[in-house]
């Protein structure tokens, strides 16, 4: 008697903290939640993600990159990559996918304006991932700006060694 | 030559480990405990093999043996010997290599031994050895082998083979890649080392665990055997994660030391599991109960151990640690997955013989609040999970990929974590078997009188964010608990056995290593609290350009910009440093030099901040960008991090506490006795010392 009212007890107390840790994730999860798109996909949806949180991903066009030292207002062009690794895969790898968005003048393309520090990564045919909102003006305003340049280590063969 | 003694030693040692798995089982099977014998002899020789591969592959790093393509991505002539050398865990082929040579050296190690009282484990800690050891050199061998060449092909294009393909000759770079900027850092040399061993290291407790389950032993003798692994593991695994968080503060140069990367939680969540199986464990040596869930732990540490090795080299995840993509993935899966299965489905053969002993009665006492700790830690894993894997299940679920960022991780986690630290005040002053509110509260009254000082103190200096109070409180309350837990013990032993309380509470943690050890540990925590406290809660950061001897203020200190200058060093880096004069209060404190290092070979900048450390607050100031004509003007980027560095003195405490704990003792006959139930001055909390 005394064990089943010991057990419920416990089974209760149990059934509190899960419910506690699936409220926490679940609510956190609405709360934060970023869509991760690629630059043509925001392009098409246009008004419909306006002034959501969005996650993109794109190559830095580096003839576009201007910095008022001032201000510190960063911006830059963005070109379409696709947004699937494997994808990427098949056009030949990540490097390869940057450079040829950013050669292709008809890739669909974004404005992206960021306040901060200059990143150190940040220059042409580098895979810029930002985190922040499409504006009415079609412009991105990035809050977080993440870089990758992928050619420099492990590709597959150390492209500056040939001669 | 070398190339072929490092591959050859690699290939000798997978086929030895192929060979010790079909000895072990057929030792096994025919009963014959030669062919086990002939099977550890085998797991002792992959330790020296290992070693001569992973020497090879050192030799062609500091030799610069370019025309091995794993040296040339990852090195570079003008990088300083000892960065060619640690360059071996500096890719993804070198890591692996590395991975399984600290493997061979933990795996050797166990099986060395005395195995007097443990034979029938012997053949199945083999087993479980080999086969974790076997599945890495398979990757090495089949997918990224660091010996590969390059080649140039009669057609002119070059490629990484083994061996010469037809017409081929031999392609020697003049120089290499060099290794990421980045990664050129005290921390990051270490960092990773540190990392891999607390992975390794998992497996051991992971090894036992399986024999017991295999041969039906099913008593806490495998959790007696392998405590110490564990806490060594978890020790290291610690040590990585610090390193890591000082490596991101002293060079990412965004003023922070986590980040919620995929990568770095992918290396936390075995730490929670980890956690969460060291307290577990205690409770079923004490009291015989929570049998299954600590093999539920030490199976999910390992598929995590497992999970961390591949996430953090393969760039399955969008992330700053991911280097590159690979054809590992599929493998990996394939590996954890049947490894989880079988190591569950074990489990559930053995259900029944892990019955508990003994049942929980009350909610107050040691037991179930040790059991509320682990669900608090494996909310927090499932909580980092969710986050990991959720943009896969948005995708598979909706079609549309979602990703959570660090707001995700930290709204969610810190509830769990501030429940943590309340419990770490209560638990150690609960009794075994039952508790009550009001023995509790007898027991705690006075540390939380005490601890109430704290917030008081921070209210009347100024501070009124709650959340700020509110965690003040908490550490303020366990480290109250703790360094009463201390005074109590060593004052009742200085009365009982007439020593000096210095004395006293020298022999009170000599005879009681693992629990004064632990509270030593929970005190370098509540001091790393401090530091995450101050500057989650507490940060501030400004920029501004300015010109020549202009000043930026940021709360009490002011920084002025006296010069810049630029220069070449010999190992190919253009660095451009300022001069930055430090105030606080209007009194001159210091220089500092926040720079930018421009590497050649990589084209790559990299910012370094400077720092003014103390005990109170740092004082980060970045350069951030200069006029590009003159020097005249340039931007600066400073941050106040109050209290931060209570993090890293914290880190200091944990190591020590960990070693208190850890340390191996003389005699082991000596150890039973300590471990022996000392009764306690006040009967009421029936407390036993021995854990």
């Amino acid at each position: 008697m005394e064990n089943t009212a010991n057990r419920a007890k416990f089974i209760i107390g149990g059934l509190l903290i899960v419910a506690a840790i699936v409220y926490l994730i679940v609510s956190s999860t609405q709360a934060s939640a970023q869509y991760f798109l690629t630059i043509s996909e925001m392009l098409t949806r246009g008004d419909e993600v306006v002034g959501r949180d969005l996650r993109i991903s794109g190559a830095v066009v580096g003839d576009t990159i201007q910095y008022d030292q001032q201000t510190l207002t960063l911006t830059f062009e963005a070109a379409d990559i696709p947004g699937d690794n494997a994808e990427i895969e098949m056009q030949g790898g990540l490097a390869k996918a940057l450079h040829d968005a950013v050669v292709d003048p008809n890739r669909p393309r974004v404005q992206v304006v960021y306040n901060g520090v200059k990143p150190d990564l940040l220059r042409d045919e580098a895979q810029a991932i930002m985190t922040g909102k499409l504006g009415a003006d079609g412009v991105f305003y990035a809050e977080e700006l993440l870089l990758k340049c992928p050619t420099k280590y492990e590709d597959a063969v150390p492209d500056q060694v040939q001669e | 030559m070398i190339v072929d003694l490092g591959y050859g030693a690699v290939l000798i040692t997978g086929l030895l480990a192929l060979y010790g798995i079909v000895a072990a089982l057929y030792g096994l099977w025919s009963n014959r405990p030669e062919w086990v014998e002939s099977a550890r002899n085998a797991m002792l020789l992959t330790f020296p093999l290992l070693t001569l591969a992973a020497l090879a592959l050192i030799y062609l790093l500091v030799t610069s043996a370019f025309e091995v393509a794993f040296v040339a991505e990852v090195t570079s002539k003008a990088m300083p010997t000892y960065l060619k050398a640690t360059a071996l865990w500096g890719g993804q082929a070198g890591s692996l290599l590395f991975w399984a040579w600290l493997m061979s050296a933990f795996t050797s190690a166990v099986t060395l031994r005395k195995w007097d009282r443990d034979r029938e484990f012997l053949p199945w800690v083999i087993l479980v050895g080999l086969v974790t050891l076997g599945f890495f050199l398979m990757l090495i061998l089949v997918f990224e082998n660091p010996f590969m060449r390059l080649w140039a092909l009669p057609d002119g294009s070059v490629e990484k083979h083994l061996l010469a393909p037809a017409g081929a000759s031999l392609f020697t770079p003049h120089d290499g890649n060099g290794l990421n900027p980045l990664l050129r850092h005290p921390g990051m040399v270490i960092h990773p080392p540190m990392l891999y061993l607390g992975f390794v290291a998992f497996v051991i407790p992971y090894a036992f665990a399986i024999a017991a389950l295999v041969t039906g032993r099913t008593d806490d003798r495998w959790i007696r055997i392998t405590r110490r692994w564990t806490l060594w593991a978890w020790l290291f695994l610690s040590l990585g994660l610090v390193l890591g968080g000082r490596w991101a503060y002293d060079v990412l140069g965004w003023g922070g030391y986590w980040g919620w990367d995929p990568v770095e939680i992918s290396a936390f969540m075995p730490w929670l599991s980890g956690t969460a199986f060291l307290h577990s464990v205690m409770i079923e040596e004490k009291r015989g109960m929570l049998k299954h869930w600590n093999m539920i732990l030490i199976i999910t540490t390992y598929a995590l151990v497992i999970f961390g090795t591949f996430l953090t080299r393969s760039g399955v995840l969008s992330s700053v640690h991911a280097f590159a993509q690979s054809a590992i993935g599929p493998a990996f899966f394939v590996y954890i997955g049947v490894t989880f299965l079988i190591s569950m489905g074990l489990l559930f053969y053995r259900w029944n013989d892990l019955k508990a002993k003994n049942q929980m009665t009350s909610l107050l006492s040691r037991e179930a609040l040790f059991l509320l700790n682990n669900l608090l830690f494996m909310g927090i894993l499932i909580i980092c999970f969710w986050g990991v894997i959720f943009p896969l299940v948005s995708e598979l679920a909706t079609g549309q990929k979602v990703t959570v960022g660090p707001p995700f991780y930290e709204r969610a986690t810190a509830p769990l974590f501030a429940a943590l630290l309340f419990l770490m005040g209560v638990a150690p002053l609960s009794a075994w078997r039952h508790s009550t509110a009001k023995t509790l509260g007898r027991a705690m009254w006075k540390p939380f009188a005490v601890s109430l000082l704290v917030p008081l103190a921070a209210f009347l200096g100024g501070v009124r964010l709650f959340a700020g109070l509110l965690t003040f409180w908490l550490v303020a309350f366990v480290a109250s608990v703790t360094l009463y837990e201390f005074w109590r013990g060593a004052q009742a032993r200085s009365r009982r056995a007439g020593e000096p309380f210095p004395v006293a509470l020298w022999n009170l943690a000599k005879r009681n290593r693992r629990r004064y050890g632990g509270y030593i540990i929970h005190l370098g925590v509540v001091m790393m609290a401090v530091g995450i406290i101050g500057i989650e809660a507490f940060q501030a950061e400004t920029q501004k350009t300015i010109p020549q001897g202009g000043e930026i203020t940021l709360r009490d200190y002011t920084m002025r910009y006296e010069s810049l200058a630029f220069f070449d060093t010999p190992d190919n880096r253009n660095v451009a440093r300022a001069v930055v004069s430090v105030y606080k209060n209007g009194k001159y404190v210091g220089e500092l030099h926040p720079r930018r290092d421009f590497f050649y070979d990589s084209q790559q900048p990299m910012t370094i901040p400077g720092v003014r450390s103390t005990i109170e607050d740092d004082f980060y100031v970045l350069l951030v960008d200069w006029m590009p004509i003159s020097s005249e003007g340039a931007t600066f980027k400073v941050f106040h991090n109050p209290l931060v560095n209570w993090l890293w003195w914290g880190a200091w405490v944990f190591i020590i506490g960990t070693l208190v704990a850890a340390w191996p003792d003389k005699d082991p006959a000596e150890m039973a006795v300590a471990a022996a139930p000392v009764p306690s001055r006040k009967s009421v909390r029936a407390r036993a010392y021995g854990d």
